[in-house]
């Protein structure tokens, strides 16, 4: 983030805010979760299965600090979790049980009027802008609604602060009149960033915000994110499954496995250093855009598709596909511990004492030594 | 359906056919097909050439609307006419035209000798049908097989993609599958008459990150073991780093850049080339800025004369915005599609070297 360095102490990349004793975070996220019922719950209590059976633990009780200026990527799999859980924070989806605290209060118990009040100091952008503008209203009426609703402007003010904003975000002010099919996925993007910054928002998640974008269009959108934190101090949970984007644009990086955060650290570090072994996986499998290196390291191929969050494995939500994995994984809901400074995971196999799986179990998985091949260069 | 080209190229052709037995399998020569639209013509592929090797794989790199796609439809005729016309060109695939085929020639070398796997396996799977049926049709229809040598070959075959339990799995209905095994599937039924080209559109482009690595390795190691060729779209360059032999890169249409795989990562010879390679986040790499191609991609409908990229390049003077760009050839098989392709690559080289250097 080097446009941020010297401005925002706190962000400036190569020392993200890691000291958790001595800051405030800006969201306070606790034991979170967000269950869904499935649709054939009904028949299965019919049938006699327990009350559990038909749930999905979409979020399974998730526990993470957001400071202020910073931008933590959250990364995983299809059906981990992971827009269930940008949604539930900003209230989108409805939390099952525990608390989001932002700036001390607690977005999951606050409603009507209160709750209202607070989105205004939080945003979202969405992967698809096709489907997130809605297509009868002009860029105009688009942007500058949230100025109407939050009745923070009106008339000839409201319009000038429109044009703005589509300045800020890199579009000509002309572009006022016209309607969302006129623009590209890019520009779509570009509007759906304007019109959550109209309000000013402190907090913004980012769900795969450039997933459906070409690549020299993603390159500028992602330096557009960067620009606008650093002039606005905003602070973002950018969510995707890209880990080339989220190790580029975040400070730190959290990883989800099927409803759990399985790892946290800087984003350096879980890139050099992945300690639980589904990072080590995960990482293994992003193609690099350098033949040499495709053509001499070793990609770990985890076996099997995600389980279902329907019915998720027993202790270790991992350890059906783990090359590692112990009887005692089976039992054990492994907790996310410290294990270097500032780094956590969650595998009950290492600890602060013998961080490297590899040490405590040589020979389990030689494929997995590649990794640190692959990243050390 | 003529090509226009100079008969001294018609000459230079029958020599080709000699070669195709000798090791290329497709040729591929001023292909160019427009669609009709409201906005005018659009030129989605407009006079290309390239060819493949029997063995190799080939990558096509571009961005939306830059042709990839457009191309590889082309080839096996599954371009909707109207509005889709292929008005010019030659596909030569073991020396045959296949642009002079009849529409029922065409049909037998589709899903027989060249067989397609696509981005969204779902879109390709008849819901209604169960995996075995749709994997028995292939070699009941193509290689004449009874039904019980075609349901033994698709067990075979579901084993051979790595399909636990196939024989019960056959009975299962495509919904039934996850993302990773549908496209294993798809793949399994791909390659089940054994085709001599593979073409993948986004093969991996729905699915996982951990999911994407099975695919790929799946299709590496069939392709191993088949000999099969492969025609592998896509838009990450990551992909195509690690699966590819020979590389073409698009843009609005046009082949930009055409080159042994390594040689053109090393050193590419084009702008958009080299810009493409910059925009990519290098994971070993601290965050600063990342480079960025300023601009959009062309609309393909009005695209401004002289060389389509002039508007988003670093390199942009006068004469690329009054003169098309010739198609310069920079090394024994690297071409470039730019007026000053020679300052491009000369610049990469040097820095290639400077990196090995330091």
């Amino acid at each position: 983030m080097s446009a941020s360095q010297g401005e925002f102490p706190q962000s400036d990349g190569m020392h993200p805010p890691l000291e958790t004793g001595a800051k405030v975070p800006l969201m306070a996220i606790r034991d979170l979760k967000v269950h869904f019922r499935s649709r054939d719950s009904s028949w299965s209590q019919v049938l006699g299965a327990g009350p559990q059976s038909g749930e999905v633990k979409a979020v399974d009780g998730v526990t993470i600090d957001i400071y202020e200026g910073e931008t933590l990527g959250l990364v995983g799999e299809s059906g981990c979790g992971k827009t269930t859980l940008g949604r539930a924070i900003l209230r989108l989806t409805e939390p099952t049980s525990g608390s989001v605290l932002y700036r001390g209060t607690d977005l999951a118990h606050l409603s009507g009027r209160a709750l209202r009040e607070q989105r205004r100091h939080l945003q979202v952008i969405f992967q698809d802008p096709y489907a997130s503008l809605n297509p009868r209203m002009t860029v105009g009426q688009i942007v500058g609604e949230p100025l109407y609703t939050f009745g923070l402007a009106r008339g000839k003010v409201a319009e000038q602060r429109v044009q703005e904003l589509l300045e800020t975000v890199g579009l000509s002010r002309r572009f006022i009149k016209r309607y969302p099919h006129e623009f590209s996925g890019g520009q779509r993007q570009r509007i759906g960033l304007a019109r959550a910054l109209a309000v000013e928002p402190e907090f913004l998640v980012a769900d795969e915000p450039i997933s459906a974008l070409d690549v020299s269009i993603q390159a500028q959108i992602m330096n557009l994110l960067q620009r606008l934190q650093a002039e606005k101090n905003l602070t973002y949970l950018f969510i995707s499954h890209d880990l080339r984007a989220i190790r580029h644009i975040s400070d730190r990086v959290a990883v989800m496995y099927l409803g759990k955060l399985v790892e946290i650290a800087e984003a350096r570090r879980i890139y050099e250093e992945p300690l639980m072994p589904y990072t080590k996986a995960l990482i293994s499998a992003v193609p690099v855009p350098d033949p040499e290196i495709e053509a001499t390291r070793e990609r770990i191929v985890l076996t099997g598709d995600v389980p279902s969050p329907i019915n998720p494995p027993t202790g270790c939500r991992f350890h059906t596909r783990c090359p590692y994995s112990i009887e005692a994984c089976k039992e054990v809901v492994p907790p996310l511990v410290e294990i270097k400074t500032n780094h956590f995971a969650a595998c009950i196999r290492i600890s602060p004492e013998e961080p490297d799986i590899e040490r405590v179990a040589p020979g389990d998985a030689p494929g997995l030594r590649s990794v640190e091949r692959m990243t050390a260069r | 359906m003529g090509c226009g080209m100079p008969s001294t190229h018609k000459c230079e052709r029958s020599n080709d056919k000699v070669e195709a037995r000798n090791g290329t399998l497709l040729e591929v020569h001023d292909l160019r097909t427009y669609f009709e639209t409201e906005d005018g013509v659009v030129k989605a592929v407009d006079g290309i050439n390239f060819q493949l090797k029997r063995g190799e794989t080939l990558g096509i790199v571009g961005e939306s609307g830059s042709g990839k796609s457009v191309t590889n439809l082309s080839l096996i005729r599954l371009i909707p006419d109207p509005p889709g016309k292929i008005v010019s060109g030659e596909v030569l695939f073991a020396g045959q035209d296949l642009l002079l085929l009849s529409a029922e020639e065409i049909r037998k070398v589709r899903g027989r000798r060249i067989a397609m796997i696509f981005q969204d396996p779902m879109t390709s799977l008849n819901p209604f049908m169960k995996i075995s049926r749709q994997l028995m049709e292939m070699t009941q229809l193509h290689l004449g097989h009874t039904k019980q040598q075609a349901y033994e070959h698709a067990i075979k075959m579901l084993e051979t993609v790595g399909i636990p339990e196939p024989r019960r799995r056959a009975g299962d209905y495509p919904d039934e599958f996850s993302g990773g095994m549908r496209q294993r599937v798809m793949i399994a039924m791909a390659l089940s008459c054994r085709p001599e080209l593979l073409i993948a559109d986004e093969p991996t482009t729905a699915l996982d990150v951990t999911i994407q690595a099975q695919i790929l390795e799946l299709i590496k190691k069939l392709k191993h073991e088949t000999g099969t060729s492969v025609i592998l779209i896509t838009h990450d360059l990551g992909v195509v780093a690690g699966m590819t032999d020979h590389l073409i890169v698009m843009y609005a249409g046009k082949v930009f850049e055409q080159a042994p795989t390594r040689e053109l990562f090393a050193k590419p010879g084009n702008p958009y080339t080299k810009g493409l390679l910059r925009s990519v986040p290098d994971p070993t790499d601290e965050h600063g800025q990342l480079y960025q191609i300023p601009g959009l991609p062309p609309d393909v409908a009005h695209l401004p004369s002289g060389c389509p990229f002039a508007p988003r390049c670093d390199y942009e003077q006068e004469i690329c915005h009054s003169e098309f760009p010739p198609f310069v050839q920079l090394n024994s098989e690297h071409y470039s599609l730019c007026h000053f392709a020679q300052e491009v690559y000369f610049e990469s080289a040097s820095a290639a070297t400077g990196v090995k250097e330091s």
